[in-house]
C-alpha cells in the first residue's frame, strides 16, 4: 500500500490534536508515515503509533529552533525522497502552510491549503474539500502534478485510535544554504490559560464589541469555564485591547469549527463569519434583532448579554448540580 | 544607495459582495466589484514607513507596487500609489487566467527580479484565496530569507527585524537583506489616501508587462499550467432558520434548555 507522509506538529514531544486527525485522514489514502522534527521528536512515537503511524521518521538539530521554517522544509524534502509517498499531509497552521508550500515548489508539486476533508479519488490521488469565500462555497480539488501536498484544517476529522507499528527511524537531513537565512533571536512561549486550545476546542464562547470592556470578559470566561470551552473574541474586541489577538476568531484570526459556537455581542461581519461559519451548532446573544449573526444561528436570544449570559452560566451550574 | 522596496498587492473581489465562481471554476470577477485586498494595505503601509524612515535619516528609498491581474487590477495599483507608493508594475496577460499559487509565485518572483529589489513586502494572505503562502513561495524562488507574518517590522543597516506571533509562541526574527517579509493586520493601521495623494497618483508611472517580458511560457501558467484542479464548487446550502427568542427575563434559562436538548450540558 502507498505511504502517506504526515508532518507532525508537536510541542517538545507532545503531539497536537490536528496531527492525530491527519493520521485518520491519511489512512483513507494509504499507510501513514509520520515525520517529527526538533526537540522531543522521538517522544512523539508512542502517540503516533497508537493513531496509525506505521513508521515515525525523526530528526533533531538546533537549526529547527534557531531558524524559521526552511530547516523543516529541508527535512520534509529528505523524508519525501526517502519514502516516495503518494501524498504529503501537513496541519494547516501558519507555519504548516509555509512549510508545505515551499516543499511543494521544490518537489515540483501542486498544493492545496486548508482542506476540511479528504478522500481517495477515482483517478488515484486524494480529492480535497475546501470551504472557501468565508465558507459560502464548498469546492473539491485535486493536485494534478507531482506528489499532492495538502494542508488540513483542525477539526476536519475525528481522531481514531488505530494501533500500528510506529517503528522509529532516524531521518538523515542535510540543511540547504537557505536554512540559516532567518534567525529566531527570541521566543516567548504563550502562557497557558488552562482552557482548551481555541482551534481544537469542542465548544467556543466568544465575545465582541457588545462585551464593552476588558473587565466584562470575565462574564464570557465564566460561561466558557462552565462549558469547558475556549474563549474567542471578535476583531473589534481585540482591537479595543479587551482580549489578546491570539483569541481572535475570523479571517485574520483563528478559524474554528467546534461542535458549539456561542457568539455574544458580535454582529456577524463577513470576516468574523469566515472563521466560525463551519461550526456545527451556532448560538448568538445580541440585543439587535437585525444583527446578521442571527442568519446563521440554530438558536438566538435577542437580549442584553449582561442579563442573558450570567443567567445561562447560573442555570448550567444548577443543572450540573 | 536607494533602498528598493517592492510590495506585492492583489486585486480581489469585495468580500462583502456576493462572490461566486465562473463556469470554468475560476473566480467570477464580473459580478462583484474588485478592490485592493485590504490585507495588502498593511503591506503598503509598512513599506511606506520603512521608506520614510530611510529618507528621514538622509538615505533614499523607492516603493514599487506590483500586481498580477486583469485590466481592472490597475485599480489596486492606483490605490497603493495614492497611499504614497512611487511607481507600479502591472503584469497582465490573457494566458494568466486561472493561474494557481505555484504559477502566481513564479510570475511574481520574475517580476520582482526584473524590477530589482532589496526588500519585498507582502500581505499575510489575500482576502479571496486566503492561502497565506505566496510570500514563502516567492522567498523560496528568489533564494532570499522569508521573514513572514510579522506584527512588527523594522529595517536598519541592511537587516530586517520583526515579531511573529505564532500559535504557541511569539518569536523575534532577523535576516539580512535582500529578504521577503509579510505583515499582518496587527502591524499598524493603514493610512487613507489624501486628496493630494490621489491627484499625485494619476501622474505616477504604471508599467505593463506580459509573459514574454518576463520570459515565461504560456504553458507554465494559467488553467492549463496549473498544478491543481478545481473539480466542483457548490454554494453552501443556506442554514435552516434557527429558533430566535426575545429575552423577557428568562432568555438565559431558555438557552440553557436548548443546550441541554442538544446534549451540550
Ligand atoms: C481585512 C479584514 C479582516 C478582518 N478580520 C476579522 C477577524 O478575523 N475577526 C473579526 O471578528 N473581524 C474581522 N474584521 C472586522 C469585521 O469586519 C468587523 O468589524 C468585526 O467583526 C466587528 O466585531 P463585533 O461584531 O464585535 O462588533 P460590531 O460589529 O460593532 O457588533 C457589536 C454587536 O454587539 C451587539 N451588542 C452591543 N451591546 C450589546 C449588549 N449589551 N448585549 C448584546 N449585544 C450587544 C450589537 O447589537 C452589535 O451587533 C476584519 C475586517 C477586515 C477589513
Ligand atoms: C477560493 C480560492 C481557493 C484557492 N485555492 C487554491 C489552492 O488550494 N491551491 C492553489 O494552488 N491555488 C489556489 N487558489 C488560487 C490562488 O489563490 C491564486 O493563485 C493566488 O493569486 C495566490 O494565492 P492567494 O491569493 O491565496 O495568496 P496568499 O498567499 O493568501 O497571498 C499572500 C500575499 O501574496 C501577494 N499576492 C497574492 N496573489 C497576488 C497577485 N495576483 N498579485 C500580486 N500579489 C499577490 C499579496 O501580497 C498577498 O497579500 C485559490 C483561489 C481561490 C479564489
Amino acid at each position: 500500500m502507498a505511504e502517506v507522509l504526515v508532518y507532525v506538529d508537536h510541542v517538545d514531544g507532545a503531539v497536537r490534536k490536528p496531527t492525530l486527525e491527519l493520521l485518520t485522514l491519511a489512512r483513507r489514502i494509504g499507510e501513514p508515515v509520520a515525520v517529527a522534527l526538533g526537540n522531543g521528536a522521538a517522544d512523539t512515537a508512542a502517540t503516533l503509533a497508537e493513531h496509525g503511524a506505521v513508521k515515525v521518521l525523526t530528526h533533531d538539530a538546533p537549526e529547527y529552533a534557531a531558524y524559521l521554517v526552511v530547516p523543516k522544509v529541508d527535512a520534509l524534502q529528505a523524508a519525501h525522497e526517502a519514502v516516495a509517498p503518494a501524498a504529503v499531509l501537513v496541519p494547516s497552521s501558519v507555519e504548516g502552510k509555509e512549510i508545505a508550500a515551499r516543499l511543494a515548489l521544490r518537489i515540483g508539486s501542486g498544493i492545496i491549503t486548508d482542506a476540511v476533508d479528504l478522500e481517495a479519488g477515482d483517478e488515484g490521488g486524494p480529492v480535497a474539500t475546501q470551504s472557501v469565500f468565508a465558507a459560502s462555497f464548498t469546492t473539491k480539488s485535486r493536485v494534478v502534478k507531482g506528489t499532492p501536498v495538502i494542508t488540513v484544517k483542525p477539526n476536519s476529522a475525528a481522531v481514531e485510535a488505530a494501533p500500528a507499528a510506529g517503528a522509529v527511524e532516524g531521518l538523515s537531513v542535510t540543511f540547504s544554504a537557505q536554512a540559516t537565512g532567518t534567525q529566531v533571536t527570541g521566543r516567548t512561549p504563550r502562557e497557558s490559560t488552562g482552557r482548551p486550545e481555541l482551534t481544537e476546542a469542542a465548544i467556543v464562547v466568544s465575545g465582541g464589541r457588545g462585551v464593552n470592556g476588558a473587565e466584562n470578559f470575565a462574564i464570557i470566561e465564566a460561561l466558557a469555564d462552565q462549558l469547558g470551552a475556549a474563549v474567542g473574541a471578535s476583531r473589534a474586541a481585540v482591537d479595543a485591547g479587551w482580549y489578546p489577538h491570539t483569541n481572535q476568531v475570523g479571517q485574520t484570526g483563528k478559524s474554528v469549527s467546534p461542535q458549539l459556537y456561542i457568539a455574544n455581542g458580535i454582529s456577524g461581519a463577513i470576516q468574523h463569519r469566515a472563521g466560525m461559519q463551519t461550526s456545527k451548532t451556532i448560538v448568538a446573544v445580541n440585543k439587535d434583532a437585525e444583527a446578521p449573526i442571527f442568519e446563521l444561528v440554530d438558536y438566538g436570544v435577542v437580549g442584553d448579554l449582561f442579563d442573558v449570559v450570567p443567567q445561562l452560566t447560573e442555570e448550567i451550574k444548577t443543572r450540573k448540580g | 544607495m536607494s533602498l528598493r522596496i517592492v510590495v506585492t498587492v492583489k486585486y480581489v473581489p469585495d468580500a462583502t459582495g456576493d462572490r461566486h465562481f465562473a463556469d470554468d471554476l475560476t473566480v467570477d470577477r464580473d459580478d462583484v466589484d474588485g478592490l485592493l485586498s485590504e490585507l495588502d494595505e498593511y503591506a503598503v503601509e509598512q513599506a511606506l514607513q520603512i521608506a520614510e524612515g530611510r529618507r528621514d535619516e538622509g538615505g533614499d528609498a523607492e516603493v514599487t507596487v506590483v500586481t498580477i491581474g486583469p485590466e481592472d487590477a490597475k485599480d489596486a495599483l492606483r490605490k497603493a500609489l495614492s497611499m504614497g507608493a512611487d511607481k507600479a508594475i502591472h503584469v497582465e496577460d490573457d494566458d494568466l487566467h486561472g493561474t494557481d499559487v505555484i504559477g502566481t509565485s513564479l510570475v511574481l518572483a520574475k517580476a520582482i527580479e526584473k524590477a530589482g529589489f532589496d526588500l519585498v513586502v507582502s500581505g499575510m494572505a489575500s482576502t479571496d484565496g486566503t492561502m497565506g503562502v505566496v510570500p514563502a513561495l516567492v522567498a523560496e524562488r528568489l533564494g532570499v530569507p522569508q521573514v513572514t507574518l510579522l506584527s512588527e517590522v523594522s529595517v536598519e543597516d541592511g537587516t530586517v527585524k520583526g515579531r511573529r506571533d505564532g500559535d504557541t509562541a511569539s518569536e523575534q526574527l532577523q535576516a539580512q537583506l535582500p529578504a521577503v517579509v509579510s505583515v499582518t493586520d496587527q502591524s499598524g493601521e493603514a493610512r487613507y489616501p489624501s486628496f493630494k495623494g490621489i491627484m499625485a497618483a494619476k501622474k505616477k508611472p504604471v508599467q505593463s508587462w506580459d509573459l514574454s517580458d518576463l520570459d515565461i511560457e504560456a504553458e507554465e501558467v494559467g488553467l492549463d499550467g496549473a498544478f491543481t484542479k478545481v473539480e466542483s464548487a457548490a454554494e453552501r446550502p443556506a442554514r435552516s432558520a434557527g429558533t430566535i427568542v426575545k429575552d423577557e427575563g428568562e432568555g438565559g434559562k431558555q438557552l440553557a434548555e436548548f443546550l441541554a436538548s442538544q446534549k451540550f450540558i
